[in-house]
């Protein structure tokens, strides 16, 4: 399989997905935002920073691109897309996933190490993991407080959508281990056909020992073996085994 | 040589901050009177931030060559060869008036700034620092000023993609009305491929790249950053950029993208003087001329003058000079990023600046005396009258502590010396993918993608040291960033420093600036690192009142191997806790007496630059033979705070730690005292003798402290608390007092 990551112009962390996939073996290549091809690749992911500065509203610009035109086409086919940070800002501007990302309770940037439970273990993007598995992942944004209405909340718990809660060490969805506010501790949600996930923790910048720790490695993983093991959602465009 | 506009009188030179003296000076440079635009050049050009006429002659003193040096002061910024084919480039620059004026913008264009002046020279930022200096906590200024600049270095910095990995933030009511805002940038590069800022080739075009020109910071760098604060300074508001970090980090990648064809024969950053300084500074270097027309420079909104075009200090400008036919290549490159890019004149061979305006010339100015003919002062210098009085400290008049938990408790939550986290947590310190050592620890460590290695980074100044000696205090400076490096394992490769005084005319401060350079001096020498940039902050005063004199050292290590960087806090019980160096009877200058005793006296700590190389020398092989546990320098707040630091600074459970206490100095000073060249490691039990042997054979005092174990630190007979309750001593106190 092949990923594609976006740069959009002021995407940051596009950089660091393509280095933590290299590091993992997975081939990628580059996505760039004036573009409409896809260049056929597996997954897509929208990587964190603040396209276009974040102007408008955080995500609100990068979704009227061209790229983005061929990523929400994808989407509806069945292709996969993993938002991070920033990313999972675009998606929800983009309509792929409900709610949105508002600024933190605290009103500043936050960057720190958080705890995040892995509510759901059939996604594409999650199969690596056990279930209720707590994660130490970092975050670093300014505006990444969940919100969404009662009945989309509602939505989302009935359709388990609600794939990574923030908790504390020991599991536990509390108040004081929710670093920016959002709503029912949640830090990352599927579309109700789990092709499109979106999350504010950074997996990329947890791939090595060295930096970060190596606990967001599963996400990847998990989207791996998914194209390469199990039914795939597309036919792999290179062979697996990588 | 005339042009089409009227010459000025002598009474717009004095307005623009020009000696009478000066100005005839400029009058017979160019042989005849200058006109309102030419004055405006001059005035910048000659002014204390671009042309360090006061400072120049001092800091031909400092040692700035070396093995590994591929680039000393003189360009953007440095640069040291690390092997395999790379070298780090890296300088730290003040933004101290506008910060205190505007604190937002001030510190995001500072950091903005910086950032230009290392990608200029080819290399990619990989790290961002900062040193801050502020007033007391509870001034009423204060808290307005720390959460503006450090929301602006977090909101420039974060929208970049560089982190901003560590720094040092001092409180001193000292700094009330003249706050520090130091910013520091490291980039990586392929030796073979840095760029200067050193014009060559008679009709290469000249282009301009980024932003458009507006009318934001004239005369930043004359009028604000050359002069003191006085009651008007809030009117010199507009004189502060205004930063656009998404502009500047598509300029980062257009200019790095550029870079790697063949098409830049020089290129610079219109910081300090915009245009102007940019200009004249690329085509001197290069012993040639240029002409410039305005009506081609891409601008903000109409109707501006050029006399502000060519001052304006808009951000997120660079001025490239391309090889001819090669306009295309740029053009594309950055329309790709969507950015302006102009060509705005042409490289001459006649040694004139000529600029053209509507049709006419308005400057033609000989490039020579604009760019080296600022007069170089030799300023009087005389040791502060009440410097005798200061260094007096008499310690049988300094009661002892009642009760030494208390004293501790105190001392970790001040605000100097407690938890930094609310601030550093505002800031992006992972992206990059290279952190391996955020802020919280001696050093920043970033590995080298690629290599294997590391590079540490530090910066330090204790003014305090400095206001009380400020040659020892300087030497203190670099030898405690040296040690926060090796403490991370790293070993010193060479120092940038940024060094903040206040109104240099005056005698005692001119007598601060010569023996803080003299100290820098002696320290690098022995240290053997170059100074390979630098930058020079006068005039930090209000009202006649000046900063005490802040020589801030930034200190860049290299690491041969990422595996062996080491950390400030404790690992396991049952390690042995070991003291290298010896602690003497000394308190001057200390964060004990300042903040528990209102005293600031007395001498620095005592330093002897052969023991402490020594020290580092010793601490440097026990991590290269791998049993190194941790390791912290001790500094502010002495032994206890460092022992304290070792139980709670890390990122799990608190660690406690029983420890014995010599008794033949006053328990205070044994305590508090800040002896330098000293570090605690620890180590395993199994470890202790041959840490005793290198120790022995480099002659340094090694002393086995006690033994990581429970959880209370407990020192002598004398301090014994739960190390819970230390830890919040020192993690909470920064943020309960920003948000109370």
């Amino acid at each position: 399989m092949r990923w594609g990551v976006v740069t959009f112009p002021g995407s940051l962390d596009d950089a660091d997905a393509l280095h933590a996939l290299g590091a993992l073996g997975e081939p990628a290549v580059s996505l760039w935002h004036k573009d409409r091809s896809l260049q056929g690749v597996d997954c897509v992911v929208l990587p964190g920073g603040f396209s276009y500065g974040d102007y408008l509203r955080a995500g609100a610009l990068a979704r009227f691109s061209p790229l983005m035109e061929s990523v929400v086409r994808f989407a509806a086919e069945g292709g996969l897309v993993l938002g991070i940070c920033n990313g999972f800002q675009v998606l929800c501007e983009s309509g792929l996933l409900p709610g949105a990302l508002i600024r933190n309770r605290s009103l500043s940037f936050i960057c720190t190490t958080v705890h995040c439970r892995v509510e759901e273990t059939d996604t594409p993007f999650t199969r690596a993991y056990g279930q209720a598995d707590v994660l130490a992942l970092p975050i670093k944004h300014g505006e990444g407080c969940y919100v969404a209405d009662p009945a989309t909340l509602q939505a989302l718990e009935d359709d388990r959508q609600i794939v990574l809660r923030y908790v504390d060490t020991a599991g536990r969805a509390t108040e004081a281990a929710n670093p920016n506010g959002s709503l029912r501790n949640i830090a990352g949600i599927t579309n109700p056909t789990r092709n499109v996930f979106g999350l504010m923790p950074h997996p990329e910048h947890a791939c090595e020992a060295l930096c970060g720790g190596v606990d967001g490695a599963g996400f990847f993983r998990s989207v791996h073996s998914s194209l390469t093991e199990g039914a795939p959602m597309r036919s792999a465009s290179v062979p697996p085994g990588l | 040589m005339t042009t089409a506009l009227p010459p000025v009188t002598a009474a717009q030179a004095a307005e623009h901050g020009l000696t009478a003296a000066e100005f005839s000076r400029f009058c017979e440079a160019i042989g005849r009177v200058p006109n309102l635009v030419e004055l405006g050049i001059c005035s910048v050009m000659w002014s204390e931030h671009c042309s360090y006429k006061s400072s120049r002659a001092v800091l031909r003193g400092l040692p700035t060559s070396g093995p590994r040096v591929l680039q000393g002061p003189g360009e953007n910024a440095g640069a040291i060869a690390i092997g395999d084919g790379l070298a780090v480039v890296f300088k730290i620059e003040s933004h101290n008036h506008p910060s205190y004026i505007e604190p937002y913008q001030g510190a995001a264009t500072g950091v903005g700034g910086i950032l230009r002046d290392v990608f200029t020279m080819g290399a990619r930022p990989i790290a961002n620092l900062n040193s801050l200096r502020f007033g007391a906590l509870d001034h009423p200024r204060t808290r307005y000023l720390v959460g503006g600049v450090i929301s602006g270095i977090g909101g420039y910095g974060n929208c970049v993609g560089v982190p901003t990995v560590g720094g040092e933030i001092y409180f001193d009511k000292a700094y009330n009305e003249n706050i520090l805002v130091n910013a520091f940038t490291l980039g990586l590069v392929r030796a073979d491929r840095i760029f200067r800022a050193k014009a060559a080739g008679v009709g290469n075009p000249v282009i301009y790249v980024g932003s458009k020109t507006g009318r934001d910071g004239i005369h930043g760098a004359s009028l604000l950053a050359s002069a003191e604060f006085d009651e008007t300074s809030d009117q010199k508001r507009p004189t502060v950029q205004v930063g656009d970090p998404f502009t500047e980090k598509l300029l980062i990648e257009a200019c790095l993208e550029l870079m790697e064809k063949d098409v830049i024969v020089a290129i610079q950053d219109m910081g300090a003087a915009g245009l102007t300084s940019s200009s004249v500074e690329m085509a001197a270097s290069g012993g040639l001329g240029i002409v410039i027309d305005l009506d081609r420079v891409p601008k903000r909104e109409a109707n501006l003058t050029p006399y502000e075009i060519l001052l304006s200090e808009s951000q997120e400008r660079m001025l490239i000079i391309a090889r001819a036919g090669a306009e295309q290549a740029v053009m594309d490159i950055f329309s790709k990023w969507d950015l302006d890019a102009a060509v705005i004149g042409t490289l001459t061979d006649d040694g004139l600046m000529r600029v053209r305006a509507g049709g006419q010339e308005v400057v033609q100015l000989p490039l020579e005396p604009l760019a080296h003919g600022a007069p170089v002062y030799e300023r009087p210098h005389a040791p502060p009258a009440n410097l005798e009085e200061l260094q007096r400290l008499d310690l049988a008049q300094i009661p002892l502590p009642g009760d030494y938990n208390q004293t501790l408790l105190r001392l970790l939550a001040t605000p100097n010396i407690a938890s930094k986290r609310w601030a550093f947590r505002q800031y992006d310190s992972l992206v990059g993918s290279n952190t391996v050592l955020g802020p919280g620890s001696d050093a920043a460590v970033l590995r080298i993608k690629g290599t294997g290695k590391a590079i540490a980074l530090s910066v330090d100044c204790n003014s305090r040291y400095c206001l009380l000696d400020p040659y020892v205090g300087a030497m203190i400076a670099v030898v405690e960033s040296a040690r926060n490096v090796v403490c991370s394992g790293g070993e010193p490769l060479g120092v940038t420093n940024c060094l903040n005084f206040g109104n240099p005319e005056k005698p005692e401060i001119m007598w601060q600036f010569r023996e803080s350079v003299r100290g820098l001096s002696d320290a690098c020498n022995a240290l053997g690192v170059p100074v390979v940039s630098g930058n020079v902050s006068f005039y930090n005063e209000t009202d006649g009142r000046a900063i005490p004199p802040t020589p801030t050292i930034a200190m860049v290590g290299l690491l041969p191997d990422v595996a062996q960087h080491t950390t400030q806090w404790f690992k396991s019980e049952g390690d042995v806790v070991v003291l290298l160096g010896r602690t003497r009877e000394e308190l001057g200058g200390s964060e004990y007496l300042a903040s528990v005793r209102d005293t600031v006296r007395g001498t620095p700590p005592w330093i002897d630059l052969s023991v402490e190389m020594q020290v580092q020398r010793v601490c440097t092989q026990a991590i290269r033979e791998g049993f190194v546990r941790s390791a912290h320098d001790c500094a502010e707040g002495g032994l206890a705070v460092a022992l304290a630091e070792a139980c709670i600074s890390g990122p799990g459970e608190p660690l406690g730690a029983e420890v014995e206490m010599e008794a033949s100095i006053r328990p205070d000073a044994w305590l508090f005292g800040e002896s330098q060249s000293r570090i605690v490691l620890s180590v395993r039990k199994k470890h202790v003798n041959r840490l005793r042997d290198l120790a022995r054979e480099a002659d340094v005092p090694c002393t086995v402290l006690g033994e990581v174990r429970g959880r209370r630190l407990r020192i002598g007979g004398l301090v014994d608390v739960s190390v819970a309750d230390l830890r919040s001593a020192w993690a909470d106190a920064l943020a309960q007092q920003m948000e109370s």
